[in-house]
């Protein structure tokens, strides 16, 4: 099957995302979450929500936290691609938002950072 | 000589704050919470500096209930169980000139929570409970300096840094004691 135009571009993004993610170095990741750690915790609501079951779901979600109106209001799910572009920028994205953080900058980081929180979503720390 | 070899905390911190001159950025934070003229200067930014000081407040009374939870869990031993109450005490001293300066700006300071959430089950051992502590302290400096450059007002974008600059030190201290090298890297990130 030849792919065209439309289709193709399709095709070589799925096939350029799916690089990226293979190519993320999640001990990377790790020390980036580090970073979060004032903050956040994965199975614990702190001063952010926790990051357990933070891929595909709605933000402003989590039970009982108390979110700013604006991250109520943002109807952004959280996937790869939401991530990284809230994570440049969590103000230019969610003006208002509580995450008063200027952003993790590098590309790398970012990438880096949500193939971390990836796997820790499906490891066994956020499956207990 | 290490810190943790000097005959009390305080002097250990007197040596290390000495060194620094983090004592004129400690004076510059106290000033700031005295400041009246300092919410008139706050102009257009101001609720997003009084965000930023709360979200920054709510992660100073976390880290005070945190080093609660350290000292009261018998893990610790002299001279480290000194050193964490002094560290709690200076977030107590951050968390009192955040809420002060919040209110100054019309902002009303958050309050700590009725109860936290820490992984005390995962707390077995002095060298845990450093690790736990030098992991949020390690956040908190990330933290400050992702919310320095968002500070409509330079002065109070000057006074995070000051603590900043104090939290920078715990974690150091920290890593030393858990036989970590203290500051592994020329940049914070």
């Amino acid at each position: 099957m030849k792919l065209h135009g439309p289709l193709l571009a399709i095709a070589l993004a799925v096939g350029s995302a799916t690089a990226a993610a293979a190519n993320a170095d999640v001990a990377h990741g790790e020390e980036v979450y580090n970073r979060c750690l004032a903050c956040h915790a994965l199975k614990t609501d702190r001063v952010g929500p926790r990051h357990c079951g933070l891929i595909g779901r709605r933000a402003g979600s989590v039970p009982g936290f108390a979110y700013s109106e604006a991250m109520k209001k943002s109807k952004l799910t959280w996937d790869e691609k939401t991530l990284d572009r809230f994570l440049q920028k969590p103000l230019k994205v969610v003006p208002g938002t509580a995450m008063t953080y200027d952003g993790v900058p590098d590309a790398k980081d970012r990438r880096d950072l949500i193939a971390y929180i990836k796997q820790a979503n499906d490891g066994p720390e956020c499956r207990k | 000589m290490s810190f943790f070899a000097m005959p009390t905390p305080v002097a250990a911190r007197r040596l290390f704050l000495g060194r620094s001159g983090l004592v004129l950025s400690g004076a510059a934070v106290a000033l700031l919470a005295g400041n009246e003229a300092l919410a008139k200067k706050a102009g257009d930014g101001k609720a997003g500096d009084v965000q930023i000081l709360n979200t920054a407040l709510g992660a100073e009374l976390e880290a005070i209930a945190a080093y609660q939870v350290g000292a009261e869990s018998k893990l610790l031993q002299k001279p480290v169980l000194d050193l964490a109450v002094t560290f709690q005490g200076h977030h107590k001293e951050h968390a009192d000139v955040l809420a002060k300066t919040i209110a100054k700006l019309g902002g009303k300071p958050v309050s700590a929570k009725a109860k936290y959430d820490f992984p005390v089950d995962q707390l077995k051992s002095q060298n845990d409970v450093l690790k736990f502590a030098a992991k949020l302290e390690q956040g908190a400096v990330s933290a400050y300096l992702g919310a320095v450059p968002l500070f409509g007002n330079r002065d109070l974008a000057k006074a995070a840094a000051s603590i900043l600059g104090d939290e920078a030190m715990h974690w150091a201290i920290l890593r030393n004691a858990l036989g970590e090298a203290p500051v592994p890297s020329a940049f914070m990130a």
